[in-house]
């Protein structure tokens, strides 16, 4: 036993010292920044073009974003195999063009770049082309004559009146030829917006480009609305009406024209994944200067392509919440309900924020328990049972998102993050605790897997946790380390100082 | 304030903690391939029987939710018996059944139950509801233990069970467990069953603990526990100690009662015995468990060992509270 010990002390330690050092050498040698803090927040879009071959020679053009607005592009990379590549330049900015002679099967063609937001420039000049009047029927045309008439009166200048439309198309119930024309539009409202600005002879276009968030897998291009008011461009929400450049808005293209071309194919999408990290000023200066031969982030997670990346953020979380639940098991003595679901509660409280995680996760274990108390009548079979409490569970949930929809409480939709299953045989199980050893029992082990899921979800969501796990994967090493020498505690927790807290007083 | 007792005190006094238990006596004592004729209680009672161990009279086993009925329906010249799953953890999913009127049974609690419950209860414990990890499981029904009168009075609605700890071969620790009102029935510490401490030197008692309290009487019967002297002592810690060489683990609980006629007999065996002993002991394990380690070293057999410890854990002055405190009160 005296050798077991020592043998797992000199591999933790090893353990420990290896990911300490490997951390050191990173934060001393390639200066990713130890704290969250003196950062830049550096995007990784990828860009993701997949479409379905038909007969004859494929080309693909994708218009690239020029940088507009203060974006700054640290570092790009193209995936085309087995396909012709090259970017021109054209006229309005670069485009990168695939092609190949014939393709069979379905393809998909990436695009990766990083970037990041140096300044917070608005959008440069653009030049005004001359006002073309859309292409109508009649009745469109008198509809579209009797709209822009009507806003003209409420209206003070070009941007009033684009704010005035777009909200005009935007409400519940639009006035009566706003909802005709876009009854016979068939389209977004967006090119209904343009065609009316164009007929009350205002310059306007759409300006396309992505909105940031980060982990989203299949970001589809937005628009945005930018009209010329006589003295310069404004840019509008075709959606809210908000005016000005949103920060979390990528402009990809500006103007007319489509961002992506496939001849040769169809069904095409162009989708992107997102993710944001954080980089020092200093790396990202360095980056810049020398983007294409900076091998730092060949050496870490950054590596791996970005959906993998969105994933393994939340995965690298993992074992402090599991460091959590062996520190109190082990060293506290807490009683939980299950060895690990405390950890599927906190990566749901990750979701739905705190206090909204906790108001769902009682409601739903106690709603749950109230109706698996009127279960246990019907004498059912484990199995079917559990699988029932499962059903209901996901009723509850179904429930309680459309309640607080209708309420407005939108926070409350994050319900679905909960773990289903998990929740089902939580309910089973304490039900089973309640008849069998009372409610007291209920509640400990109830509260003990609360407060564990608490304390997970506390320290999980601390930023400079999720920026050490990501950045210095190695520091897992470390954590694992540590967990090997608590697995081989052989002290009191620190329930028993307690439990026999009257054994003191004897002899 | 939280009153805690300093870790340092705990050591001086020997209690054991649950980490130690878990690495030192429990991981390096018990070999994890011995585990399952503990956990199993058929196999269990096959390996009793075979060595000659007294166990309780099995009336038959459910494999499979289709003989439930069948199996109730041979029930039926029974009035008292037991239904518990074969691979149950703490004591979970048992149910004791005294007396029946027709399709009514009478639990030992005084609830009475219909087939349907019965069913349910049975069919609960083939899904594996009780057992550990929650695997199917077989439910098996037994005698009803008739136990022994002169203990009936310490127990409110139900047996009481007689654990002892037994460390490579050598009888360390002993309690009694009585059920009361506060416990529904039941013999666990930790819902409200006394524990009485047991002198492994002679089978009398040395202190009783309620809810980690000092007790004299118990809360429902009133009857004083410092007059408790068990009868068969050397029968039962002969028992005791024959579980440990039939299931060649090293640290072992054995849950004992006494039958009216056939005297110890062997209720279940434990691989993970708790902690609460020592409340109602009112002194540490590892003390002991160090005493006892020289035994196993020194004394050549299996009665040697017995006898050793008698005369090595004997304790001559009991911890009851001072005479003239009043019995602690249950909920009664």
């Amino acid at each position: 036993m005296i050798a077991s010990r020592a043998k797992v002390g000199i591999v933790a330690g090893a353990m420990i010292l290896f990911g300490l050092a490997l951390t050191a050498y990173k934060v001393v040698r390639l200066d990713l920044p130890l704290w969250p803090g003196e950062s830049r927040e550096v995007w990784t879009i990828e860009t993701k073009i997949s479409f379905k071959p038909s007969d004859g020679p494929v080309d693909v053009e994708l218009r690239l974003p020029r940088g507009l607005g203060g974006w700054v592009t640290l570092e790009e990379h193209f995936a085309s195999s087995g396909f012709g590549f090259s970017v021109v330049e054209e006229q309005g900015g670069k485009v990168a063009r695939w092609s190949r002679q014939s393709l069979e099967h379905p393809t998909t063609l990436y695009y990766k770049q990083q970037a990041y937001r140096a300044r917070r420039d608005s959008l440069p000049a653009f030049p005004v082309s001359e006002v073309e009047a859309p292409l109508l029927e009649a009745d469109q045309q008198a509809a579209m004559e009797r709209l822009v008439a009507d806003l003209r009166d409420r209206s003070s200048g070009p941007a009033t009146f684009a704010a005035l439309l777009v909200q005009e198309l935007a409400r519940a119930e639009p006035g009566q030829d706003a909802e005709f024309l876009l009854g016979t539009y068939r389209d977004t409202a967006l090119r209904v917006v343009l065609d009316v600005l164009a007929y009350a002879g205002i310059p306007a276009h759409s300006v396309r480009g992505i909105q940031l968030q980060d982990g989203r897998r299949r970001q589809t291009l937005s628009e945005l609305l930018e009209i010329h008011d006589g003295s310069g461009w404004q840019l509008l929400d075709p959606v809210t009406g908000a005016s000005g450049l949103p920060d979390n808005f990528f402009v990809w293209h500006r103007g007319d024209g489509a961002a992506l071309r496939v001849m040769g194919g169809r069904d095409s999408r162009l989708e992107f994944a997102l993710v944001r990290n954080s980089l020092s000023a200093k790396t990202v200066v360095s980056m810049e200067q020398r983007s294409d031969d900076f091998a730092l982030l060949d050496f870490s997670i950054y590596a791996l392509p970005v959906e993998q990346q969105g994933i393994f953020k939340g995965i690298l979380l993992l074992p402090v919440a599991a460091f959590v639940v062996v520190v109190m098991r082990i060293l506290v003595g807490i009683k939980t309900s299950g060895t690990f679901m405390p950890i599927l509660i906190a990566l749901a409280f990750l979701q739905t924020t705190l206090l909204v995680g906790l108001a769902i996760f009682l409601t739903l274990v106690s709603v749950g328990l109230w109706i698996r108390s009127w279960l246990s009548h019907l004498n059912l079979l484990l199995v079917a049972r559990v699988s029932a409490v499962v059903i209901v569970v996901i009723l509850l949930m179904a429930v309680l998102a459309l309640i607080s929809y209708k309420l407005g409480l939108d926070q409350a939709l994050t319900v679905t993050f909960f773990p289903t299953i998990i929740l089902a045989w939580t309910i089973e199980r304490m039900s089973i605790l309640w008849e069998e050893e009372g409610g007291r029992e209920v509640m400990v082990q109830g509260g003990g897997s609360l407060l564990v899921a608490v304390m997970a979800y506390l320290i999980m969501s601390v930023g400079v946790v999720e920026h050490l796990t990501f950045n210095f994967p190695e520091l897992l090493v470390s954590l694992l380390g540590v967990i090997l020498l608590i697995g081989k505690y052989t002290g009191y927790r620190l329930s028993e100082l307690y439990r026999f807290r009257d054994m003191a007083n004897m002899k | 304030m939280i009153r805690l007792v300093a870790p340092s005190t705990l050591r001086r006094l020997g209690i054991l903690g649950m980490n130690s238990r878990n690495i030192a006596y429990i991981g390096a004592n018990n070999p994890r391939r011995n585990y399952q004729l503990v956990d199993n209680k058929l196999l269990t009672k096959k390996a009793a029987l075979e060595r000659g161990i007294v166990v309780p009279e099995l009336y038959g086993v459910i494999d499979y939710q289709f003989q439930i009925d069948h199996m109730l329906e041979q029930l039926q010249g029974r009035d008292a018996f037991v239904i518990k799953p074969v691979q149950g953890s703490g004591g979970k999913g048992i149910l004791v059944i005294v007396s029946r009127d027709g399709d009514h049974f009478v639990k030992s609690s005084g609830g009475v139950i219909d087939y349907r419950d019965l069913r349910r209860h049975t069919s609960n414990i083939l899904a594996g509801l009780h057992s550990l990890g929650g695997r199917n499981d077989f439910a098996m029904i037994e005698a009803l233990i008739d136990f022994n009168p002169a203990l009936a009075e310490y127990s409110y609605e139900g047996v009481p069970d007689i654990r002892v700890i037994v460390f490579r071969g050598v009888p360390v620790m002993a309690m009694m467990r009585c059920a009361t009102h506060a416990s529904d029935g039941k013999a666990n510490l930790h819902q409200g069953a006394v524990g009485v401490g047991i002198d492994i030197g002679n089978g009398h008692s040395i202190a009783a603990v309620q809810h980690g309290s000092l007790v004299t009487h118990h809360p429902d019967t009133g009857a004083c526990f410092k007059s408790l002297r068990l009868p068969d002592w050397e029968a039962i810690l002969d028992l005791a100690a024959s579980c440990a060489e039939m299931t060649g683990l090293g640290y072992l609980g054995a849950d004992i009662v006494l039958d009216r006629q056939r005297g110890p007999m062997l209720l279940e065996l434990n691989a993970r015995p708790g902690l609460a002993i020592q409340v109602a002991n009112q002194e540490g394990l590892i003390h002991r468990l160090k005493v006892a380690e020289e035994i196993a070293n020194t004394a050549p057999d299996h009665n040697a060992r017995i006898r050793i410890a008698r005369e090595r854990f004997h304790r001559p002055q009991p911890v009851f509270p001072e005479a003239g405190s009043a019995p602690a009160s249950g909920a009664a």
